[in-house]
């Protein structure tokens, strides 16, 4: 059992490694968005696999987590909080179920799509939620807009 | 509170939004930035929209008169790094804003800076990414190998075809064909066993999972037009990849 979890924190940690590489983000933030990225992924197996919750709490959850760990990094870093979250959060995102979907709705199963549809877009909901939840919070208990409230565009 | 003309601070406006959306930057990123660019000259009635691959940008300048500007842009990559510059600008004009035409040169010097990584480094660290995935979605490691390269060669091809051609759907069809087929050589091989692994992980260098996320935030952030245009894309992108490696499988 360890010995799969050290996997999937490895293989998490890969996939967020290259895509933070594929994205350029800035070289030294490149570590701790990895980490965060495995660590996100983690959450999610075991909320999701382990506890067999739904994956929309797992996914919520992890994203949320992520969100926290990018805040925190993003303070001590000096750097946007994307520059985090994006390459952290790719390992959750569901492209393997968005795949399926496609190629179910290409050879007729319209059974299996909708099935797979629906997983990809809870997925990606719960994902968009976490963050947007994070971000929402970090912005309420800002010390400046506290108690007053700006035009702000971000969500 | 020196008062520049609102021409020059709508052109560097728009040119930090085109430097943004080529760059990958969600669409209400892009709102909030330019918004806080404008307001830092204390320009009124500012108002902002933004699609992925426009912007229009109107404000009331200092004699009355209202101004608009429209952006239309093709080209879209990703690259944080110049997105996070532009953040930093934005912010460094909130505090004091400079004469327009040093931020243009800012921003000149932020699109040409160079990438952090080579070319082949990106294309080997997507490789390893693919390689990775296939773990996550349960393969062994006997399976990295197959999707390491799989993926490393299709997203390289994905590249090259889209730099000939307009539409990218050709570029992704053609690319996630390739994929099927390398994962059906590499079976052949006795490389893997599971192939819908290898070819799921390897596929996930051009899945746009990404895309149907940065959507449902624009949804949220009460962006319609833009939640759906974006969604529409990634459909779009999944069904080019689906038909690709649905012809390579018909034809196993």
């Amino acid at each position: 059992m360890t010995l799969t979890y050290l996997t999937y924190l490895f293989a998490a940690f890969v996939a967020a490694f290259g895509f933070g590489v594929m994205y350029n983000v800035p070289t030294r933030t490149l570590f701790a968005s990895s980490i965060s990225g495995a660590i996100g992924w983690l959450v999610y197996y075991i909320i999701a696999f382990q506890f067999e919750l739904v994956l929309f709490i797992g996914a919520g959850a992890a994203s949320f987590l992520i969100a926290f760990l990018s805040q925190w990094f993003a303070r001590r870093y000096k750097m946007p909080v994307i520059v985090f979250t994006v390459p952290a959060i790719i390992p959750l995102v569901p492209g393997g179920s968005a795949y399926n979907m496609m190629r179910a709705f290409i050879e007729g199963n319209s059974e299996a799509a909708l099935m797979f549809g629906t997983e990809t877009f809870l997925v990606s909901g719960a994902i968009a939620l976490g963050l947007s939840l994070n971000s929402g919070l970090f912005q309420v208990f800002s010390s400046r807009a506290f108690g007053k409230r700006d035009k702000r565009y971000l969500p | 509170m020196q008062q520049y003309p609102v021409a020059d601070i709508m052109d560097i406006c728009v040119e930090a939004g085109r430097v943004m959306l080529e760059n990958g930057a969600e669409t209400y990123r892009v709102e909030d930035t330019l918004y806080r660019i404008a307001k830092s000259y204390h320009l009124e009635n500012i108002n902002v929209f933004v699609v992925p691959t426009a912007l229009i940008i109107t404000v009331q300048g200092y004699d009355g008169l209202d101004h608009t500007e429209l952006l239309r842009m093709s080209d879209r990559n990703t690259n944080l790094e110049k997105v996070s510059m532009v953040n930093d600008l934005s912010r460094q004009l909130n505090k004091k804003p400079l004469p327009p035409k040093k931020v243009r040169d800012k921003l000149t010097n932020i699109k040409n800076t160079p990438t952090n990584f080579t070319r082949f480094q990106r294309n080997g660290a997507m490789a390893l990414a693919c390689g990775g995935f296939t773990l996550l979605f349960g393969g062994s490691y006997m399976e990295f190998l197959p999707a390491f390269i799989a993926g490393g060669l299709g997203h390289y091809l994905f590249e090259v075809v889209n730099n000939w051609t307009n539409v990218s759907f050709f570029a992704e069809m053609i690319a996630s064909f390739f994929i099927g087929l390398l994962a059906v050589v590499f079976i052949a091989l006795g490389f893997g066993q599971d192939l819908n692994v290898i070819i799921i992980g390897s596929v996930m260098s051009l899945v746009p999972g990404m895309a149907i996320t940065n959507s449902f935030r624009d949804l949220m952030a009460g962006h319609l037009l833009a939640g759906v245009a974006v969604l529409a894309k990634a459909l779009i992108t999944a069904g080019a990849i689906g038909i690709g490696i649905a012809i390579v499988l018909a034809f196993l």
